[in-house]
């Protein structure tokens, strides 16, 4: 039995997990026409202009948290490659927007592909629970390696024991082989990455993973035909690919990397191709329990982690499915990834940048800016967007409570496409939505054809970055079309519970 | 308690009103000095000769020591008042109150903006620091949203909406023509106006009004002294002003075909002078045209049309300068531009000219005996604006 009983020790694993992939996908083959070179085959997702590393944690944070509605985590652990700041953490943009409590540590680890599966190794050895988020923004010039084989993402991974809930997978251990080479090396706010000769990495890389591999092995007291399931994932795809023949497992266990599709997406991917496992095995039902899954992450050495799937996967059902999120893309072209990217200066809108956000102001609303949580009056029962003290029906005072509407949804009740207001990526398109239960809001959309917008349309919140200011970055909501009914199920059921 | 208003009380003796136009040249000193100058010639006063001042601006400068100075006033009270795109409005409303609450005998309200100086088109809110959170759409697609719900709720075709905007806006360019202080003054064939390009929603640059440096002013005393400065003053019937609450960004109710705020403006300022049926009392009225579905609505708020109708009122000519109710016969926003704080007044300039029969021919309102204008002003947006409404009249009771 896979599932503890009250007699067992308290196991460590996966209590829920989120990934998060953005709307847009880059053709690679629109690539070399005009970098005259680079591209291939397949995709990559693009992470629209208003969205960051941050922006995206909190999307797959928001699905893990979903996921098992009744954790609290004691700390958010978020790792990227791309931070959106330096010096203040970014962890904490993404705690406010989950609305968890001050209590609640806020931890980055920004740099590396390795801080994520760091991070997650921490939180798999350490004594509480934690929410391990990473997101992370992948490119190069136009016509690199990087840029075609990269991709845009997040993952996020609750982390605890079977004292604080369900575990979906078991943590049984792993390994890490730790090792000094400069394959790949780029200076903190260069837009490239430069490489080394090649076979290089791959001989580097592939010593540390089968090291790791062997020892990861050794210490779940597994062999290699046992693993059900494994990942393999790092930025040298040459090793990755290498490492993968050499794993010893048998035919089929050795998992798609997505990057056909997505692309690697750094600091991310490790998370997003467990949950992509996990979303696989949920949804074959009876026989998602007892498996054993692995994911090798190669960055600067190795690291192994392994996981025994439980009775809990077998009853989950995942928010959003991985294998939705690769498939219900659309196309973006080239210039507009370049120009999204800064990497093709274009005119900007003839109009006035907008100010700085106020600092003071937005630590006041950060229960709005952030969490989206609106008030409505007791009396009247009137919904304000954003929070009011005095109501707009009856005049009451100070007799609101707080309406969270992060994970309502609405529908469009008329909207405009505004060609002249100032954004990064014009036309603005924006709606006057009304949510299902109470409130309306005039509300950017995002990850929308201006010209397929209609009235009626189901939208749902989006946490975005509005634009950018002297450097300080403007978080808030927009709203995206619902794409599939899940989400709006499983925020239902969330409620409910 | 209660909206008295002070009907008869007050009366307006000269009025002055630059050319709206791209001002290159001229600064917000120029502008101030030559509607000033305008005005004290009308009235017959010299500067010392008035008491007190109110300035209307929303961005050009910062208190009242932005008129003292180019007009070198010694020793006067001047206050500087803004609210939004009325804030000329408000100047003139500031104005007549202190004259008739006694406290001064001779007042001037003047109104001044200097939009081209801030090298974009169309007009910029002064940024506020806020926790970025507010909207940052432009007024444009703010006001499409009207077009669409209107024609939803009413059962008017896109091609039918289309018609009645564009006849809206080639009436306004048409009277715009008719008038050397319009900054647009050519007409404008409906067809054409629907045939441009979208800048917002359905509203193409034709739908929108236009930007422009200007200013204007009025001199107001008490009306028993009126006939002292001029033999045709114009007196003031009512003054209102709501400040919405901004309940229609955030309430479902709200549908877009109406301005709850301007409805209600009306009954308070009709209720003030005495009006029982624009349709029959008002010869004309200067509205605030900032785009074409703005002025549609107004004339439902403003009980010049049942609900549901003005649109039809509109293609058959009702509000054209020759029609029953004369509406923007100047030109409105869409023939001169919209210097904000000067709007207000430049409204209240043509019903002065027109109520006064000095308003040239070929612009001249029908003779119908009426003897009531209206001017409305408004800021913001649908769902969450400030609207003015003045009633001025060239006789007394």
């Amino acid at each position: 039995m896979s599932t503890p009983n009250r007699q067992d020790p308290p196991v460590r694993g996966v209590l829920g997990y989120g990934a998060y992939l953005p709307y847009r996908r880059l053709d690679r083959a629109a690539i070399a026409p005009v970098a005259g070179g680079g591209g291939g085959r397949g995709t990559r997702t693009v992470a629209s202009f208003d969205e960051d590393t941050t922006t995206m944690g909190v999307e797959a944070a928001r699905d893990a948290l979903r996921a098992a509605p009744h954790v609290r985590p004691r700390s958010l652990l978020f790792a990227t490659v791309a931070p959106a700041y330096a010096d203040r953490t970014n962890a904490t943009a993404v705690h406010a927007a989950l609305r968890l409590p001050a209590d609640v540590a806020a931890i980055d680890a920004a740099g590396s592909v390795r801080s994520a599966a760091g991070l997650l190794r921490l939180a798999l050895d350490g004594g509480t629970s934690a929410l391990v988020v990473a997101s992370d923004l992948r490119g190069g010039l136009p016509g690199s390696g990087d840029e075609a084989a990269g991709g845009d993402g997040a993952s996020a991974l609750l982390v605890g024991s079977s004292d604080d809930g369900p575990v979906l997978a078991e943590y049984l251990g792993g390994a890490s082989a730790t090792a000094e080479f400069v394959d790949r090396w780029r200076a903190p706010g260069e837009a490239r990455s430069k490489l080394w000769e090649d076979k290089f990495g791959e001989k580097h890389y592939l010593a540390a993973g089968r090291q790791a591999w062997t020892d990861a092995l050794k210490n779940v007291g597994l062999t290699a035909d046992q693993v059900d399931h494994v990942a393999v994932t790092g930025l040298h795809a040459r090793a990755v690919a290498g490492l993968g023949r050499s794993l010893g497992v048998r035919d089929g266990v050795l998992a798609d990397g997505l990057g056909a599709t997505v692309g690697v997406t750094g600091a991310a991917h490790p998370g997003l191709l467990l949950a992509s496992e996990l979303d696989t095995l949920a949804e074959t039902g009876g026989s998602a329990a007892d498996r054993i899954v692995a994911v090798v992450v190669l960055s600067d050495g190795a690291e192994v982690f392994v996981f025994r799937t439980t009775d809990a996967l077998e009853a989950y059902t995942p928010a959003r499915p991985v294998a939705d999120q690769v498939a219900g893309g659309a196309p973006i072209p080239y210039g507009t990834f370049l120009a999204w990217r800064g990497m093709l200066p274009v005119e900007p809108p003839r109009r006035p940048e907008p100010a700085r956000t106020s600092s003071s102001a937005a630590a006041r609303s950060a229960e709005w800016k952030f969490g989206f949580v609106g008030s409505r009056d007791r009396s009247s029962g009137a919904v304000h967007l954003p929070p009011a003290r005095v109501s707009m029906r009856g005049g009451a005072v100070d007799d609101m409570e707080p309406v969270p509407m992060a994970d309502a949804v609405g529908t469009v009740k008329t909207f405009t496409i505004d060609r002249m207001a100032y954004s990064p990526s014009p036309p603005v398109v924006f709606a006057v939505v009304d949510f299902d239960r109470g409130g309306r809001l005039p509300i950017e959309l995002t990850d929308v054809d201006a010209d397929r917008v209609r009235v009626g349309d189901r939208v749902e919140p989006t946490f975005r970055r509005v634009g950018t200011a002297d450097g300080i970055h403007n978080y808030f909501w927009k709203a995206r079309p619902v794409r599939d009914a899940a989400p709006t199920r499983s925020a239902q059921s969330a409620r409910e519970a | 308690m209660g909206s008295h208003g002070i009907k008869d009380r007050v009366a307006i003796v000269g009025m002055g009103c630059t050319p709206f136009v791209e001002a290159w040249d001229k600064g917000t000193d120029d502008l101030l000095i030559d509607a000033a100058r305008e005005t004290f010639a009308s009235a017959g006063v010299a500067k010392d000769d008035v008491d007190a001042f109110w300035l209307g601006t929303a961005q050009a400068g910062m208190s009242g020591m932005l008129l003292s100075k180019p007009l070198q006033l010694e020793n006067k009270p001047v206050t500087r008042v803004e609210n939004m795109c009325a804030t000329g409005s408000e100047a003139l409303r500031q104005a007549a109150y202190a004259v008739a609450s006694g406290a001064y005998d001779v007042a001037m309200a003047i109104g001044v903006e200097k939009v081209k100086d801030g090298g974009y088109q169309g007009l910029n809110a002064f940024p506020v620091p806020g926790d970025g959170t507010a909207r940052t759409l432009t007024a444009a697609a703010m006001f499409s949203m009207v077009a669409p719900a209107y024609g939803r709720r009413y059962g008017v075709s896109d091609d039918e909406m289309r018609a009645v905007l564009s006849h809206i806006a080639s009436k306004n360019h048409y009277n715009g023509a008719r008038n050397p202080r319009a900054q647009f003054r050519r007409e404008i064939a409906p067809e054409k106006i629907s045939a441009m390009p979208k800048l917002a929603g359905q509203l193409g640059v034709f739908d929108c009004a236009g930007v422009a440096d200007g200013a204007a002013a009025a001199i107001v005393v008490r009306a028993e002294d009126a006939y002292r400065y001029t033999d045709k003053p114009v007196f003031i019937k009512a003054l209102s002003m709501v400040a919405g609450n901004g309940s229609g960004v955030i309430d479902p109710e709200y549908d877009y075909t109406t301005f709850w705020e301007i409805a209600a403006c009306a009954e308070d300022a009709y209720r003030q002078a005495g009006v029982a049926d624009p349709r029959a009392e008002i010869a004309m009225a200067e509205v605030h045209d900032c785009f074409t579905p703005t002025e549609l609505v107004l004339m439902e708020d403003l009980r010049f049309a049942d609900r549901g109708t003005a649109w039809k009122e509109v293609l058959a000519g009702a509000f054209d300068l020759g029609g029953r109710l004369p509406v923007n016969p100047d030109g409105g926003l869409k023939s001169f531009g919209h210097p904000v704080g000067a709007s207000g007044l430049r409204m209240a300039f043509e019903a002065w000219l027109q109520l006064r029969g000095e308003a040239p021919p070929e612009r001249r309102i029908p003779e119908t005996g009426r003897t009531l204008a209206l001017t409305h002003n408004l800021g913001g947006y649908p769902g969450e604006m400030v609207s003015f409404i003045a009633i001025l009249g060239s006789g007394r009771g």
